[in-house]
């Protein structure tokens, strides 16, 4: 009998495997920006220890993408059809007969023909749905149990309906004030300092409430103090647009004008201001990663904008008075009575169709809003508000520290105390939210004007003038003496000047010596500056 | 026609039943978590602000001694106890969890200038200015605590020898301990005169230690202001290196057995490569008055000093500056400091006849830590590390309380410093060029070195 030995191989801990293109994508994903250039720091001990850093963030993101691909519990949602078939031609129908029962309950119609066009807002974990109508009808859902928690009238105009940070507190720009309500219809709050709001939007890591009013003044308050933070005239009349880009939580107002303009709540004057459209901006939408925009204008047309660079990615047609960007990226634009999905399913950044539904002729759409970890997009219409299913729209597999869609009373509680201790302060909004915490390179400094060192040599010896002179005793405070030490403190504060005055000269000579060795005819050829 | 949609049942996702924990999902995706930089830095921010609210560093007071404490020892084989000697000749045991004296050792008819155990915590060799060198038993830990406190002892030997002793160290894992006197003698515990005596010159020893990590060589600092290193297996002393001002006190590193730390008169401590001794490796700078007393942490990363500036600092093994200072209006001239062996206490013994027991991180929480506290504390210290060089950040993770004294002094010393090192450049500005070298301040301060 023949034993075959195998041959042992000094066998690594973990095994090696070739990653492919998708790991390494997933892992730059998580390495979140290039690394340091370790090669021009001359201190030996630093760049060992940096080495040791950069070394442990790759192997972090290894770890994560690893998490990624095996721990996650869900997979996304996806349509995929066969042969001739098109995406955007296949009905809630068809999708209803082919999905389990609890994904079919989430299409439904619900039909209020009273109250006026409906606007609505989820909460950050998807479980709960606040929708208003026009004419003060207010009502809070629990969307996992189908319950309606609390529904009360106004009786006054409603605009906008936003959550804060929770379900506990929501905020309805009525018709004078801001109002602030519990969850179980108590007023907590009345806002008068926003005026007439038109759009409400809550900053949650800031907990600041901003809103845009009537007159185009834009209100960021602090909700955990009440200050008021920032109170800013936009300077560009009344708008209806307002949206946060979920990044770097910048505010984007769209104007009539066709441009739009971002503010912080720490400026009087935007941040960006650029002009989008021909005509006023409908609507708008940011991605979640920060770079892209839509924008939709009155010419009927959708913009799609890069926002690193300011340029316009692709157009397309339609003229839109609702969009939202799902978790996912697909982008939902509703005209008149109906929606249009579009998706970039190539890939690449190029949006097309997707999906498309139209409700009942003769309603007019408000409000899109993507649920945030369902496959369901959310219509608020004239006659009440719909739901309906857009597979591959919502982040499949949710955070349990950042949003919990199955949260207990406890764990909301821990919640709204954590984020309160981590609550950024409004100096941290900006463009580049990755600048926190870098060093700013040294710039070089301009080399100070004639000018400049005349004032500065002036004020110099003024100082010296006027510094008072401690009168002695014994006859040492003789006036001729005093007049010599003044002379000589005006003389130590001019030294320094004359002395680079003096080095000016030195160069001027020595470079004027150097021309002098050429010979005369060739002198007018000498240059003051090395040739480059 | 195939279609998918996100559709979670409540039971995977939530908890079978009450007595279990709550199920915890993660998902590492950036793009859920916007302005994570912004977030770290708050949170670095609040890290600072509560070590500073938890910073109590004092622990306790050990008050027994009626004269300044000159001297003290580790028992290497219990972590509680600690010897300390003082002036009047008085030597205690104490236990540092009650913070009681155990048992007293008198006998020395002066000062007890040097204390020392022998590896295994049985013989406590002690040697003062009466010229004696005394060994004792140490009580075992379970007699101690039969027995009411206040206990005396007998000593084991007492060994008369002709001048009066400086200090006295223990080899590590051996029988033979070194005394510090006129010159370096090397004794045996059963012998009653020295086994080997090494001089160089003839001046007085003032400390002795030995190498923990090599237990052959010894360090000693002379009233000559020179540091000698010898090894006992040469008949003669191996090097010596003279510097401006005498050391009082040397340790050794014991995770690196080439380096050591000086602590200087000059109020700087001295850390040197062994091998290298031309030039200081390190120069420790912030104490304000003479450094009387120096001891390394077990982990090697980081030392205390006691001066006589009525301070203790900790300083970095590699770092120019102290990380922490610990100081009180009760606490007078600090003669002598020890690290604990678990790396988390340190002890002071001061001109106010009291032992201090002070924490070594200040903000530290005693105690067993529960795993999902320890790690908060070290989240809260990586952020904090993170970001400490933020404006906000590192203004209250710098500041500390200095005594009015202290202060003004340590200005005062930073004026005569900027104002010596102007007038430097500027001879040099005005000499020939290279005709006055710039040399750096580790190797300003020595001025020979002797082989």
């Amino acid at each position: 009998m023949v034993v075959k030995v195998a041959k042992v191989q000094k066998t690594n801990l973990l095994p090696v495997v070739e990653q492919s293109e998708e790991e390494k994508m997933t892992v730059k994903k998580y390495l979140r920006g290039e690394a340091a250039d370790l090669g021009e720091l001359q201190d030996k001990k630093l760049k060992g220890q940096l080495a040791v850093r950069e070394d442990l963030y790759g192997k972090s993101a290894q770890a994560a993408a690893q998490a990624e691909k095996w721990l996650m519990p869900s997979e996304g949602g996806y349509l995929e059809v066969e042969g001739i078939e098109k995406t955007w031609r296949i009905k809630q129908d068809a999708i209803a007969a082919e999905v389990d029962i609890l994904s079919s309950r989430k299409q439904f119609d619900i039909v209020l023909p009273d109250f006026g066009p409906y606007t609505l807002d989820f909460s950050l974990s998807g479980r709960y749905m606040i929708a208003a109508g026009k004419k003060g009808h207010m009502a809070l859902l629990d969307m996992k149990n189908m319950d309606l928690i609390k529904e009360f009238q106004v009786r006054e105009t409603v605009r906008d309906v936003v959550f804060l940070h929770n379900q506990k507190l929501f905020a309805a720009a009525q018709k004078k004030y801001v109002y602030m309500y519990s969850d179980n219809g108590t007023e907590m709050h009345c806002l008068k300092e926003h005026g007439a709001v038109t759009k409400l939007q809550f900053l949650n890591k800031h907990f600041l409430l901003t809103s845009i009013n009537k007159f185009g003044q834009l209100h960021y308050q602090d909700i955990t103090t009440g200050e008021m933070i920032g109170n800013y005239r936009t300077g560009l009349g009344r708008t209806d647009t307002m949206e946060v880009n979920p990044y770097n939580n910048v505010i984007g107002v769209g104007h009539s004008g066709g441009t739009v303009s971002m503010w912080k709540p720490t400026s009087a004057a935007p941040l960006v201001k650029m002009l989008c459209h021909q005509g006023p901006v409908t609507a708008m939408a940011f991605h979640s990663n920060g770079h892209l925009m839509a924008t939709a204008g009155m010419e009927r047309k959708i913009k799609l904008w890069d926002l690193r660079k300011f340029e316009v990615l692709q157009t397309l047609p339609g003229s839109t008075k609702a969009m939202q960007f799902s978790q996912r990226g697909l982008l939902a634009a509703a005209t008149g009575s109906f929606v249009q999905v579009y998706g970039d399913l190539s890939g690449s950044q190029e949006y097309s169709r997707y999906m498309g539904h139209s409700i009942a002729k003769g309603y007019q759409i408000r409000k899109v809003q993507f649920r945030p970890y369902e496959d369901v997009l959310a219509i608020g219409h004239s006659k009440g508000w719909s739901s309906i299913l857009i597979p591959g729209s919502g982040e499949p597999n949710f955070d349990t520290w950042v949003a919990n869609p199955f949260e207990t009373r406890k764990q909301r509680n821990e919640k709204e105390v954590r984020s309160l201790l981590d609550k950024l302060p409004p100096e941290t909004i900006m463009l580049d939210p990755t600048k926190i915490g870098s060093v700013k390179p040294a710039t070089k400094k301009e080399m100070p004007t004639k000018q400049d060192i005349e004032a500065d040599k002036e004020a110099a010896v003024e100082g010296a003038k006027k510094t008072p002179l401690k009168k002695k005793t014994k006859g040492r405070s003789k006036p001729s003496k005093v007049t010599k030490k003044k002379q000589e403190a005006i003389m130590r504060a001019k030294k320094p000047f004359l002395e680079k005055q003096d080095e000016k000269v030195k160069k001027k000579r020595k470079r004027a010596e150097e021309e002098n060795q050429l010979p005369k005819s060739l002198q007018r050829f000498a240059r003051k500056a090395p040739a480059s | 026609m195939k279609v998918k949609v996100i559709s979670r049942s409540t039971d995977e996702f939530t908890r079978e039943r009450s007595q279990d924990l709550q199920r915890v999902f993660r998902n590492f995706d950036p793009t859920l978590r916007t302005q994570e930089k912004a977030v770290e830095y708050v949170r670095a921010l609040n890290a600072a602000k509560l070590d500073k609210i938890f910073a109590r560093p004092f622990v306790g007071a050990m008050d027994g001694h009626i004269d300044a404490v000159s001297a003290m020892a580790k028992n290497p084989a219990n972590l509680k106890w600690l010897f300390s000697g003082s002036m009047d000749g008085d030597i205690r045991l104490w236990d540092l969890a009650t913070r009681q004296a155990v048992c007293q050792f008198p006998g020395h008819q002066g000062a007890v200038r040097g204390l020392t155990a022998s590896t295994d915590g049985r013989v406590l060799v002690s040697c003062g200015t009466d010229s004696t060198v005394r060994l004792w038993t140490v009580p075992l830990p379970s007699h101690a605590q039969d027995d009411s406190s206040d206990n005396e002892a007998k000593p084991l030997a007492t060994y008369v020898w002709k001048s009066a002793f400086w200090g006295v160290d223990h080899q590590e894992n051996g029988e033979l301990f070194a005394t510090a006197g006129a010159q370096v003698d090397i004794w045996n515990h059963n012998r009653s005169q020295p086994i080997n005596t090494f001089e160089w010159g003839k001046d007085t020893a003032i400390s002795v230690r030995f190498n923990p990590g090599e237990p052959n060589v010894l360090a000693t600092s002379g009233s000559d202001r020179s540091i000698t290193i010898y090894d006992l297996r040469l008949s003669s002393p191996a090097r010596k290196i003279i510097m401006m001002t005498k050391t009082n006190s040397i340790a050794w590193n014991p995770m690196e057995p080439m380096n050591f730390t000086a602590a200087n008169e000059d109020c700087n401590c001295y850390s040197y490569d062994v091998r290298k001794m031309n030039e200081a490796r390190c120069v420790h700078r912030d104490h304000v008055s003479a450094v009387m007393d120096i001891d390394y942490s077990p982990t090697g990363r980081e030392f205390v000093t006691g001066s006589y500036d009525r301070t203790v600092r900790i300083f970095q093994y590699n770092g120019g500056h102290s990380r922490e200072i610990y100081h009180t209006k009760r606490m007078q001239r600090v003669f002598c400091v020890k690290f604990s062996n678990d790396g988390s206490y340190i002890i002071s013994g001061s001109d106010d006849t009291n032992l201090r027991l002070w924490k070594a991180k200040a903000s530290e929480q005693l105690g067993v830590l529960l795993p999902r506290e320890r790690k908060n504390h070290e989240y809260l210290e990586a952020v904090k590390n993170r970001y400490k060089h933020l404006p906000e950040v590192k203004r209250i993770v710098r500041h500390r309380h200095l005594p009015k004294p202290i202060y003004k002094a340590a200005s005062l010393r930073r004026i005569m410093t900027d104002a010596q090192r102007k007038k430097d450049e500027r001879r040099r500005a005005h000499s020939a060029p290279g005709s006055i070298i710039n040399k750096p301040l580790r190797k300003r301060r020595i001025i020979k070195e002797v082989e």
